[in-house]
C-alpha cells in the first residue's frame, strides 16, 4: 500500500481554458479520488434580469458562453416567447435552426482539436482548427459577428439572411465535409489514437441515465436522447436521426461528436432547401407575465431555461441549467480510478464550459 | 496501416499556402455586415439621446449642453442596438474592430460646426413657435375671460 498525495488541477491548466479546480488524490499514478471545485468565475448574470429590461437581457444571455452564444439567446428567446405567446414566423424558425446547427458545428470541431491538444496530436488539432474558421466565417456573414452573433432578439431575428447567401453556404459546407472526412477518419481509425482513448473512461448506460448526464457525452454511451427530437424551432420538419454510440467510453464520445458534425451538415442542407419566404420579426407588444421552462439541445448537451415574469419591463427570475452542470458528477465518476496521464482527456470528454455553469 | 492515415494531409500543409494571413501585410477583407466598432457622423447627429437611452451597457453619454457625444469603447459590446434606434441613421457600424489599448479611455465627439448651426436655427424656430403658441394661448385666455366676466354681468 503506497501513500496517498493530492495533486491539484487548475484552475490554470494548459490542457483547457477553463477555471475549473481538482485536488487528485493519488495512489502512485492512480486517482482514487477526484474533488472538484468550481466558483472561480461567477458573474451574477441571472440576477441582473432584475436590473435589464427584458429585451436587452437577450444579450446578457448570448453572453452567458462563448461557444454556446447562440444556444443561450435562443433558449431564453424562446420562453419568453411563450410566455407572452408570440409565434414566430416560419422563416425565422428555419434560420434559428441553420445558425443553431452552424453554431453546433463549430463548438463540436473546436471540442475535437482541444481532444487532440489533450492526447498530444498538435497536427490535428491545428488542421481541425483551420477547418472551423470557415464554419466561423459563415457565421460572420450571416450574422455579423464570429462568436456573439446578436442576432436573436425576442420576437424573431434582428436581421434577415438572405436567400443568395445561404445557397453560397453549400459548396462551402461541401468543402468541410470532405476535408473533415479526413480528421475523422484518423480519430477513429489511428491506433495512436484509439490507443488514448479506447477503454478510457468508461460508464455504462445504467451510469449514465443514473448520474444525469446529457448531450454527446450520454449518447457516446448508447442512451438515444436528444432534445432537438422535441420538435422546437424547425427541428420537427427536418429528418435526423439521433446518432450514439455503444463504446461507452472516450472514444464512443469522439464518434458521436464526429458524426453529429456531419448530421449538422445534412440539417443545415435540409433547412436551406426549405426555408421560406416571409418577414423574420413580429412586433412585441406589452411586458410578459406568467413562467415558462424550456429545454433545448445546445452542443455540449440539454440546457434547461426557466423565465418567471411579472407583467414589468423587468423579468422576476431566470435560471439556467447548463449542460456541463449536468455533467460533472460523471466526470469525478470517471476521474475515479483512472491514469494520471488519461485525466485531461477524461475532463476533456465532457467538453466543460465551467464559465457556462457558472454564470 | 491505420496510423499513416494523416500523412497524406501534413504532407499536403507542409507545402501548401499558409491558412492564416500575413499580418500586417495583408488585411482581412471582413463580409458585409460585420460588427466592428460603433462611429458617429457629426454633420447628421440631432443629439437626440436615443442611443443613450436604449444601450444596454450604458457606453453612450449625449451631452446636449457641451453638444457632443461620447462613446466608452470598452464598454461596448458591438450589439449595434444603437445603430438599429437612431432616427437619423448618423450612426453606423465600422467593419474593422475595436482598437485596443492601454487605458479605458472615452472618445469624445464634437457636432460639427454646420450641424451646431442647424441645430441652433432649429432651436431658435422652437423657441419663437413656442413662444407664439405661448401668446396665442395667453390672448385666447385673455378673450375667454373677458366673455365669462361678460357673460357673468349680463344676467344680473
Amino acid at each position: 500500500m503506497s501513500s496517498r498525495s493530492v495533486i491539484p488541477f487548475g484552475p490554470q491548466h494548459p490542457v483547457l481554458p477553463e477555471p475549473i479546480h481538482l485536488d487528485l488524490v493519488l495512489e502512485d499514478e492512480r486517482v482514487v479520488e477526484a474533488v472538484p471545485s468550481i466558483g472561480f468565475v461567477h458573474r451574477g448574470l441571472e440576477s441582473l434580469v432584475s436590473k435589464k429590461d427584458f429585451k436587452e437581457m437577450v444579450y446578457v444571455a448570448e453572453r452567458i458562453c462563448g461557444i454556446c452564444s447562440f444556444g443561450h439567446g435562443f433558449g431564453y428567446c424562446d420562453a419568453v416567447e411563450h410566455i407572452m405567446d408570440i409565434h414566430v414566423t416560419e422563416r425565422t424558425d428555419y434560420l434559428r435552426t441553420i445558425l443553431f446547427e452552424l453554431s453546433r458545428m463549430h463548438s463540436h470541431i473546436l471540442w475535437m482539436g482541444l481532444m487532440a491538444d489533450a492526447f498530444g496530436f498538435e497536427n490535428l488539432f491545428m488542421d481541425t482548427w483551420r477547418i472551423r474558421e470557415k464554419v466561423l466565417d459563415m457565421l460572420e456573414a450571416a450574422t455579423g459577428g464570429r462568436v456573439i452573433f446578436s442576432i436573436l432578439d425576442v420576437g424573431g431575428l434582428r436581421r434577415d439572411v438572405p436567400d443568395d447567401m445561404l445557397k453560397s453556404f453549400l459548396p462551402v459546407l461541401d468543402d468541410i465535409e470532405k476535408e473533415l472526412a479526413i480528421d475523422i477518419k484518423t480519430f477513429l481509425n489511428d491506433s495512436a489514437v484509439k490507443s488514448r482513448l479506447c477503454g478510457v473512461g468508461i460508464l455504462t448506460p445504467e451510469q449514465v441515465e443514473t448520474l444525469g448526464c446529457c448531450g454527446p457525452f450520454l449518447r457516446g454511451s448508447g442512451v438515444k436522447r436528444d432534445s432537438r427530437k422535441l420538435g422546437y424551432a424547425a427541428y420537427d420538419d427536418i429528418d435526423f436521426e439521433i446518432i450514439t454510440s455503444n463504446d461507452c467510453d472516450t472514444y464512443g464520445r469522439t464518434f458521436v461528436r464526429a458524426y453529429e458534425i456531419l448530421q449538422s451538415i445534412k440539417i443545415i442542407r435540409q433547412a436551406i432547401s426549405k426555408v421560406p419566404s416571409g418577414e423574420v420579426m413580429v412586433p412585441v407588444k406589452g411586458f410578459p407575465q406568467g413562467e415558462h421552462m424550456t429545454r433545448l439541445e445546445q452542443p455540449r448537451g440539454e440546457a434547461c431555461y426557466y423565465v418567471k415574469a411579472n407583467g414589468t419591463r423587468f423579468l422576476e427570475r431566470m435560471r439556467v441549467r447548463t449542460p456541463t452542470f449536468a455533467n460533472i458528477p460523471a466526470l469525478t465518476e470517471t476521474l475515479q480510478g483512472c491514469d494520471m496521464a488519461d485525466v485531461p482527456i477524461l475532463i476533456v470528454a465532457i467538453d466543460p464550459c465551467i464559465s457556462c455553469t457558472e454564470r | 496501416m491505420n496510423n499513416v492515415n494523416f500523412v497524406g494531409q501534413a504532407l499536403k500543409n507542409l507545402f501548401s499556402k499558409p491558412a492564416t494571413l500575413n499580418y500586417p501585410f495583408e488585411k482581412r477583407e471582413f463580409p458585409e455586415g460585420t460588427r466592428g466598432h460603433v462611429e458617429n457622423d457629426m454633420d447628421v447627429c440631432i443629439l437626440c439621446g436615443l442611443c443613450q437611452m436604449k444601450c444596454p451597457t450604458g457606453a453612450i453619454t449625449v451631452d446636449k449642453k457641451a453638444q457632443t457625444w461620447a462613446i466608452r469603447p470598452f464598454s461596448c459590446i458591438q450589439c449595434r442596438c444603437c445603430v438599429d434606434n437612431c432616427p437619423k441613421k448618423s450612426l453606423s457600424m465600422d467593419k474593422m474592430y475595436q482598437e485596443p489599448g492601454p487605458e479605458k479611455t472615452e472618445r469624445v465627439l464634437d457636432l460639427s460646426d454646420k450641424q451646431k448651426e442647424v441645430l441652433a436655427a432649429q432651436a431658435k424656430a422652437a423657441a419663437e413657435k413656442a413662444a407664439a403658441a405661448k401668446a396665442a394661448m395667453e390672448a385666447k385666455k385673455k378673450a375667454e375671460a373677458a366673455a365669462a366676466a361678460g357673460g357673468a354681468g349680463n344676467p344680473s
